[in-house]
């Protein structure tokens, strides 16, 4: 069998990225019929090819999680804007947490992280470390009465509020509370694990309408607090659990509270 | 402007995966190397020319960000665990692969063959994108890959590795 030109080491791993013409394609084919040691090395290399997709292709359908990592030091650097670009590029990916085009921040919507600090994502953690810590009252209103707290709540905040189900991750309603808020009033639902592990998900008003949508995480001594904003209410969900899965936590708040 | 972001924001999902495998499964690290891809790519959009390989584009970005890590991690001492079993194939010869011997067998190559077997064999980028994203001819993209494959093979047939074993 004649070439064109000798088939050299370049082609076969050409032929394994599949990066030859269809030409020089069956050349190589050709080949490696009459080389069954080269045929065994090409075969090899494929399996390898594919291993990697095996081992790597899953990320590509995983949603892509929101900023991970908000770094309040370096977006004062970096400058806020980008920051707030980045949250709604990193977030408008992501399946899960898909945003409407209308909700996601233009590029000269200017965000004001230290008032959703002051105002949502402190107090929570604050919140959050008083009442899990409660052995005899850590909710106002227990999840018996379900119904009526989140009627309840709902009035007070002069907004409609629902309280997710998180049973899909092991986390049932204890109950919540009322509480008050830098100039304003706030809910707080607290869910609670099988280990005895508490989460808390505040949620108030606020006057962020300007900033439309943001997402972050933010961490005070070992409660972490993933927050964002939904039209004109604030969300915190806080706990001493990993960041991943308070994350993880996060997105199913988002999804049962969207369904 | 926002045609490029969405664009951008097409890519991520393959940013990640090829993060992933570069930091061989840590989610976070990877995703940190991601996240500062993208903020970096932002902050300079203005540089991004029009019309050229706008995957490339983040690739270089993302292979810059990787060579950054890669310095930083080989300035932190690294002890190597004396009796720290060799990298060995629970399968040989020409069984299937293992996946978890695949992840190890492709740690143990250099920083450089990482990522020409990734960009090339995961990301599918032609053997000319990536000699442009490492800045060097593709004469030389194919004979790192070539070695690295040969190491790869090697590793995963449960042949012992020459001074493969490199010390920090």
């Amino acid at each position: 069998m004649s070439y064109r030109t000798p088939i050299t080491e370049p082609d076969l791993h050409a032929y394994v990225d599949a990066q030859l013409t269809d030409s020089r394609r069956r050349e190589v084919e050709v080949y490696l019929a009459g080389h069954p040691h080269e045929a065994a090395t090409v075969e090899r290399d494929i399996e390898i090819r594919q291993g990697l997709h095996a081992l790597y292709d899953p990320v590509l359908s995983e949603s892509v999680p929101p900023p991970l990592d908000v770094r309040p030091r370096r977006l004062i650097a970096v400058g806020v804007r980008v920051a707030a670009v980045l949250a709604w590029l990193v977030l408008g990916a992501a399946g899960g947490w898909a945003l409407k085009t209308a909700m996601a921040p233009s590029l000269d919507a200017p965000i004001v992280p230290a008032a959703l600090d002051h105002d949502l994502v402190r107090p929570a953690a604050f919140a959050h470390q008083i009442y899990t810590t409660e052995k005899a009252h850590p909710v106002e209103v227990s999840a018996r009465e379900e119904q009526h707290l989140v009627d309840w709540l709902s009035k007070r905040l002069r907004s409609p509020i629902r309280a997710p189900n998180l049973a899909d991750a092991g986390f049932e309603l204890v109950g919540g509370r009322l509480l008050p808020s830098t100039n304003r009033m706030a809910a707080q639902f607290m869910y609670q694990r099988a280990d005895g592990a508490r989460v808390t998900l505040y949620i108030r008003r606020g006057d962020w309408a300007g900033e439309r949508t943001v997402f972050g995480y933010a961490r005070h001594d070992n409660v972490g607090t993933f927050y964002w904003v939904d039209g004109e209410l604030g969300y915190a969900l806080s706990g001493s659990l990993s960041r991943q899965d308070l994350l993880t936590l996060s997105e199913l708040v988002h999804r049962s509270l969207k369904s | 402007m926002s045609i490029t972001r969405n664009q951008i924001i097409e890519y991520i999902p393959r940013l990640r995966r090829y993060a992933r495998a570069l930091m061989r499964g840590d989610v976070l690290a990877a995703d940190d190397l991601v996240q500062d891809c993208l903020e970096r790519a932002l902050t300079r959009l203005a540089l991004w020319q029009r019309g050229t390989d706008l995957r490339a584009w983040l690739f270089t970005i993302l292979h810059n960000l990787y060579v950054n890590h890669v310095r930083r991690q080989s300035l932190v001492a690294t002890v190597e665990i004396p009796g720290d079993p060799p990298i060995q194939a629970t399968t040989a010869g020409s069984s299937p692969v293992s996946w978890l011997d695949l992840e190890r067998a492709l740690g143990a190559l250099s920083p450089d063959q990482q990522e020409i077997v990734l960009m090339v064999g995961l990301e599918g980028l032609s053997y000319r994108q990536v000699a442009g994203i490492l800045g060097v001819p593709e004469g030389t993209v194919m004979s790192r890959l070539a070695r690295a494959r040969a190491q790869l093979r090697r590793s995963l047939s449960g042949e012992p590795e020459a001074s493969l074993r490199r010390i920090k």
